[in-house]
């Protein structure tokens, strides 16, 4: 069981608001999407429920606990997939259990395990810049997952991911995304993410909130009905035409 | 296959430009364009040098005993001054501009007072060593610390990494590059800054080989001892550059995927 909520966060930078009354909450397994404008503060968001940053007003909930301001609770992974170019994948990927003090020995041995699953077996002992950018991306969540996992003892935990495929061609994306719901269906992992691609938003998510910027406020929170696992034609359904409809114009881009 | 044979060409173009430069000098030596007490000839170098082998392995051993133990405090002097200056932004405004200043100071202005104030011994020759190895390491495993992307940093954080883990997982190994650099500015450093702090006195050493030689002009002998130094430096650069391959083998390992994709 995994669940957060955000009680209306503010968060200001040189006394300028940046994010503004930020209450959302995540269910267990559940995948929520941030979808905004650049510039909506929905990074700085991020490092708020991260703990990295400490925010003026509001507070953060891990499973009813105030855990505001304190980092090591919630895996993140930010915009670069930030793989150390000097460890191999399967030390990259074991760093969240070495840095909770697990032996070296046994966290590889644990993140060795996760390998199949995620697509990266004969990966291991490489090193990231040896790796395509999908491989990268998926030892990556791989790190995140296990992050997160690590601090829930088991329970599995709440995951934040900063545009997690921003940075990958329309191809690689495509197949990643199937992908992604694939693992995401085994893994039940609680996400949050961060996109402003639409199609992304709808395809991937249970639910999704729309942010708009200046300070950055959720102004819109929208349910995709379409139950899990997807039909591999939703994107061209008219329900899916029918969601970017209503987010296009929530967000005034039309 | 391919790559190896360019290197052996590479080689080749250097080689051979050394050889015509000794050809040049021997025949300017036979043909007595200049006198032969102001420029030996090569062979006559060679004779010294094996002459003198004995003589120059003993001088050798002394300068090599300075250089080592002068460089071993300055690497790690600089490396601890690196580190004060990253984890301190106080350490770093108060002292930054006095490292600089320390460096301004020409090696052969200071290495007599060193010698005043520490004698004829092998300290002042070690302090000397320290001050001109230090500095290339301080500044650029400092430069090393700060290039190191905030968000890598920022993710440790998120883990729940405490400061000396972010250190350990992050900082050590992201500076290794700009340490190896330095590394081999200071190995030569250490060297040349070995032989100036003989030539002020003492009682063995290249640097007094060196002072000796020249007072009883013998020049044959004298370019013999700066080709030792030479070879010396190189081959010291050389064994930091076999450090770094086996402490970064990342680095190989990317090499060899860019190689196999040339092809």
């Amino acid at each position: 069981m995994a669940e957060l909520v955000t009680n209306q966060i503010t968060k200001c930078f040189h006394g300028k608001k940046v994010i503004e009354d930020i209450s959302i909450k995540v269910h267990d397994k559940e995948l929520v999407c941030l979808l905004g404008v650049s510039g909506a503060g929905k990074t700085t968001l991020f490092n708020v429920i991260s703990g990295l940053l400490q925010p003026e007003e509001g507070s953060v909930y891990l499973n009813g606990n105030d855990i505001t301001g304190q980092a090591g609770h919630i895996s993140y992974m930010l915009q670069k997939d930030l793989l150390m170019p000097y460890k191999t994948v399967l030390d990259n990927v074991a760093l969240p259990f070495i840095i909770k003090g697990v032996p070296k020995k046994i966290a590889r041995q644990k993140a060795l395990s996760y390998f199949i699953q995620f697509g990266l077996q004969g990966t291991e002992k490489k090193y990231p810049n040896q790796l395509s950018g999908g491989m990268r991306q998926r030892a990556a969540l791989l790190r995140t997952y296990l992050s997160s996992h690590v601090k829930q003892e088991d329970k599995g935990g709440i995951a934040l991911l900063d545009e997690p495929f921003s940075a990958l061609d329309t191809i690689t994306k495509s197949g990643i995304h199937r992908w992604y719901l694939d693992v995401m269906e085994k893994i039940q992992l609680s996400t949050i993410f961060i996109t402003h691609d639409i199609d992304e938003a709808i395809l991937l998510s249970d639910r999704i909130y729309l942010l708009t910027g200046n300070p950055g406020r959720i102004t819109d929170e929208i349910v995709i009905q379409q139950p899990k696992p997807r039909r591999k034609d939703f994107p061209i359904t008219e329900e899916f035409l029918f969601y970017k409809k209503k987010i296009i114009e929530t967000l005034g881009a039309l | 296959m391919k790559r190896k044979l360019q290197n052996i060409i590479n080689k080749c173009y250097s080689l051979s430009a050394i050889v015509a430069l000794l050809l040049i000098w021997h025949i300017v030596c036979t043909l007595q364009l200049v006198p032969e007490f102001m420029l030996p000839s090569p062979t006559k170098v060679v004779i010294a040098f094996v002459n003198d082998f004995p003589l120059l392995m003993e001088h050798l051993q002394t300068s090599l005993m300075e250089a080592f133990l002068g460089l071993l405090l300055g690497v790690c002097i600089g490396f601890l001054v690196a580190v004060l200056m990253d984890r301190y932004e106080g350490f770093y405004k108060a002292f930054y501009p006095i490292i600089v200043l320390t460096q301004t100071i020409p090696t052969v202005a200071i290495a007599p007072l060193l010698v005043l104030w520490l004698g004829y011994e092998m300290t002042p020759k070690v302090v000397l060593i320290v001050l001109v190895t230090f500095f290339p390491i301080a500044v650029g495993v400092f430069h090393g610390f700060q290039s190191i992307d905030q968000d890598t940093i920022q993710l440790l954080r998120s883990m729940g990494a405490k400061r000396g883990q972010i250190f350990w997982h992050v900082k050590l190994p992201s500076c290794l590059g700009d340490f190896f650099s330095s590394l081999r500015i200071s190995v030569s450093y250490a060297i040349v800054g070995a032989v100036i702090a003989e030539w002020l006195g003492g009682e063995s050493g290249l640097g007094v080989y060196m002072t000796r030689v020249r007072k009883s002009f013998a020049f044959d002998k004298m370019f013999a001892v700066i080709f030792l130094i030479s070879f010396i430096s190189l081959l010291l650069i050389s064994i930091v550059n076999i450090l770094q391959k086996v402490s970064m083998p990342w680095e190989r390992e990317e090499q060899k995927q860019e190689s196999v994709l040339e092809k």
